[in-house]
């Protein structure tokens, strides 16, 4: 499985030995470092914003008596379920110079709004719809975070605050951490956002490369590149998550925490919230609505919509469950073994994430072809190559939860006369099913809206939300591309849905 | 940090919480692994798909809603599926590189004469008939008869309503100029402009290729993800020109009627109107190169070609068939001599606008 995942790689460097001198002088080029350092600034500042924005809503949608708590839950993750290229083109058409912002205010003496392009659209858009990706996984933490130890601190004399520092974001640290992994790894692969609000980035020069100019080897090497830069994050991931002992020595498990009054401090919270949801879905989820209203009023036909939806549905349902299952074994490995190999195993896995899926479509083409050729553009290989590209994704809060359960509890089973597999079973996986859910979940968000490995590597015919969405909008069909686009929010939704529920679940 | 806590008092937990989730993840993992196992059993959907493999995989990098129909005409002409998979021309080109010999493929359907030029470097392209390469002009098919153009379109100057007609450029060369500054759009990753640099640096020179990119960053002229983009900037007032294919033009007047904003202007110096073709091939690798052929033969039959001339406002190649009546005439536009078999070099072209700062 190890080697599965490792395929990408495999390939970048095959791609890297046909012309190794090339390969070099591409990466050392100036414009590379340019280039890596432009990717690199957006990938911080939007792990940033992420952070800023997720923590805060994490804590008062889980820990708080916030109105309507369940509903904010709910709502403040689904922005993830937008792709970021569709959030990308709706808000240029909303609040781009001269989009429909512009035309409501046009009669107010406003002429033209400030350029969303580059930076600041790239980043905006970036921010807003990866940031459920750690509000998930502090919101887990959060819940599974013991009391007894912020009661502790409280008894000694900290004051709120001073505990909330000093004990529950240390606790937070490998959530965090883990969560902005994901998104800054997110940000590094990313190609359709960034194109759409024409910010020059790495993964673009990666396409460019890879599709107009057939320059296997150069975008190979800016592939390699790309693979150098995750492992270095990793490393700064694993160092939060290694020194740390964060599971409870005791007996017993912890019982839920009381809820904060936030008091008058509602207000603020509730305006917070509210921002949030406006910006990052009640405004995409809107535009699409209008435009797909008008679609319909049109005449559009949406007949094979159906037909696409329950294709989407089964590839992603699929790598959902190949990927978590693969996962848990990565995470147990990972975790409950940490050595040089297991290590290797775990920090392979996240190439495929870390790389733009048009290089791990391209890879598949090119074993599947040659080791597989039974395989190829089937759906298994297509569920297969989305379950290489999004493993971390169910790794990274699977592995988390496995951290905070201690291993004496799994000792003590074994001492009790249960064999290994039995404990596995009745003691390690109930322990770890929230992040087993959120894992599975975010694999099956993003694989539902994957395109380009799609596209390569599906069975020919074989249609998706997706795809349709890429049609249509490669052709400027936005009204038509918008009844695709909200039935992919509305399949989506429903694990999103779970997802944010366990956090009232458990508490 | 301590956060071992041995001696906490805790209540006597013999058995882990409830956990409802747990039950949760069992449903979901197990509701996709029937459905994952469904699927590969039974190819649902797509299902009549392959019985005997009576038709032809072809590999389009024109999209469905363009080439749709003539598919579907000629399916119904001649009973035989056409198994179609869609992707940008390059990509699919990049894919047919990386599967070689092993491609399902039997034709490759491209939206510019450069990706066929890929694949045909790669040594993956048939040779053609000279009965179905001389229903096109020479012009618009490869030197050594891999592959033949289907339609063809003009590289234009689109323009809103803030530029008068006598103020437009005689050659995008002249965009250049200050009174330009800021107000022009092109898309340099898309093929289409990547195409018209390449003949630049053949006709005119490398050195003039490169100052007119140069000029053209310096003046502040604005990159778009494609032609579309361009376009509609044009109709919204976020530019005033831009450097597109004649047909976005045309259809969106056809869609939204007369008064849509944006007017096309076919500049007679400079390479201006430089007509480039799609094109079709047949891989080495078909195992039904005969109907392949079918099916070349079909695209370029007086049926196909009028469809493409009526829906998409392209050129038709053969003799015979006549374009939309709005636009200029193919042997009026004024376009300039190219060998567009030579119109290959596009690394050269891509490290130039790198090191230009186009793209």
């Amino acid at each position: 499985m190890a080697l599965a995942a490792a395929l990408p790689v495999l390939y970048l460097a095959a791609a890297i030995g046909d012309d190794a001198r090339a390969a070099a002088e591409q990466v050392w080029s100036s414009r590379t470092f340019g280039l890596l350092a432009r990717s690199t600034g957006l990938a911080v500042a939007v792990t940033a914003t992420a952070v800023a924005l997720a923590v805060p809503l994490a804590w008062l949608t889980t820990r708080t008596d916030l109105p309507g708590r369940r509903v904010w839950a709910t709502l403040t993750t689904l922005p993830l379920v937008i792709p970021s290229y569709i959030g990308a083109y709706l808000f240029v058409s909303a609040v781009g110079p001269r989009g429909m912002l512009a035309d409501v205010l046009g009669p107010l003496g406003i002429e033209r709004l400030p350029s969303l392009y580059g930076f600041p659209g790239a980043w905006l858009v970036l921010s807003l719809f990866t940031y459920p990706l750690v509000l998930l996984s502090v919101r887990a933490a959060l819940v599974r975070l013991d009391p007894q130890l912020e009661e502790a601190a409280r008894m000694l004399g900290k004051t709120p605050m001073q505990t909330f520092r000093t004990v529950v974001v240390p606790q937070l640290g490998p959530a965090i951490a883990g969560g902005g992994l994901l998104v800054g790894l997110y940000v590094l692969s990313d190609f359709g956002a960034v194109s759409i609000m024409r910010f020059d980035s790495f993964t673009r020069e990666i396409y460019i490369s890879f599709s107009s100019s057939f320059d296997r080897t150069g975008a190979a090497a800016l592939g390699g590149v790309l693979v150098a830069l995750m492992l270095v994050l990793l490393w700064l991931q694993s160092r939060v998550r290694g020194s740390l002992t964060l599971h409870r020595a005791g007996p017993g498990s912890p019982r839920p925490a009381r809820t904060v009054a936030l008091g008058r401090w509602r207000w603020p919270a509730i305006a917070f919230c509210s921002a949030v949801v406006l910006v990052a879905l009640a405004l995409p989820v809107g535009i699409l609505v209008y435009w797909a209203a008008q679609g319909i009023s049109s005449g559009l036909a949406a007949a094979s919509v159906a037909t696409n939806a329950v294709h989407s549905l089964l590839a992603a349902g699929a790598a959902a469950a190949v990927g978590a299952l693969a996962a848990i074994a990565v995470a147990l490995l990972a975790v409950r073994y940490p050595g040089f190999l297991t290590r290797t195993i775990e920090r392979a896995s996240f190439a495929g994430y870390a790389l733009p899926g048009i290089v791990v479509a391209l890879a598949l083409v090119f074993f599947a072809t040659r080791a597989a050729p039974f395989a190829y553009q089937t759906l298994g290989l297509l569920v297969f190559a989305l379950t290489v590209h999004y493993l971390p994704l169910a790794v990274a809060p699977i592995a988390s939860a496995l951290v905070s359960v201690s291993p004496r509890v799994e000792e003590a089973a074994r001492g009790l006369g249960r064999p290994p597999l039995e404990v596995f079973r009745t003691i390690t996986t109930p322990l770890v099913a929230g992040g087993v859910l959120a894992g599975t979940a975010l694999v099956f968000l993003h694989a539902i809206k994957e395109l380009p490995a799609t596209l390569l590597l599906a069975p020919t015919g074989f249609e998706t939300l997706a795809t349709d969405i890429w049609r249509q909008t490669g052709y400027g069909f936005f009204e038509a591309s918008a009844i695709p686009s909200l039935v992919l929010l509305i399949v989506a939704a429903p694990p999103l849905y779970l997802l944010s529920e366990k956090g009232t679940i458990t508490s | 940090m301590i956060l071992e806590e041995p001696h906490s008092k805790a209540r006597s937990g013999h058995s882990p919480r409830p956990h409802p989730a747990g039950a949760a993840v069992a449903a979901l993992v197990a509701g996709a692994l029937l459905a994952g196992c469904g699927g590969s059993s039974s190819e649902p959907g797509s299902g009549e798909a392959e019985p005997e493999r009576e038709g032809i995989t072809l590999y389009s990098g024109r999209i469905a809603p363009l080439i749709g129909p003539a598919i579907d005409d000629y399916e119904v002409k001649v009973d035989r599926d056409v198994e179609a998979r869609f992707g940008d021309s390059a990509t699919l080109a990049a894919t047919l590189v990386e599967e070689g010999d092993n491609s399902p493929a039997d034709v490759f359907f491209s939206q510019d004469a450069g990706s066929l030029g890929a694949v045909d470097d790669a040594g993956l392209l048939a040779p053609l008939p000279d009965e179905v390469l001389e229903l096109v002009p020479a012009r618009f098919r490869s030197a050594d008869g891999t592959w033949v153009g289907v339609s063809a379109r003009a590289r234009v100057i689109a323009y809103g309503p803030d530029v008068g007609p006598d103020e437009l450029p005689g050659s995008p060369l002249d965009l250049t100029e200050p009174e330009w500054e800021g107000r022009v759009g092109w898309a340099p990753t898309n093929a289409s402009l990547q195409g018209y640099v390449t003949a630049l640096r053949l006709v005119e020179g490398e050195d003039v290729a490169r100052a007119w990119l140069e000029g053209m960053v310096a003046n502040g002229a604005r990159a778009y993800e494609s032609n579309v983009p361009v376009r509609d900037a044009i109709a919204s007032g976020e530019i005033d020109l831009g450097l597109i294919n004649h047909y976005y033009v045309a259809e969106a007047k056809a869609q939204e009627g007369e008064d849509y904003p944006v007017d096309v202007h076919y500049p007679p110096d400079g390479l201006g109107s430089l007509v480039n073709t799609t094109g079709v091939g047949i891989l080495a690798s078909s195992e039904e190169p005969e109907r392949a052929l079918d099916f070349i033969r079909f695209m370029l039959s007086p049926q196909a070609q009028s469809y493409f001339a009526e829906s998409s406002k392209e050129y038709p190649l053969v003799d015979g068939v006549e374009p939309d009546p709005e636009l200029v005439p193919l042997d009026q536009v004024p376009a300039p001599e190219v060998d567009l078999t030579r119109l290959d070099d596009l690394e050269g072209t891509l490290e130039l606008m790198r090191e230009t700062g186009a793209l």
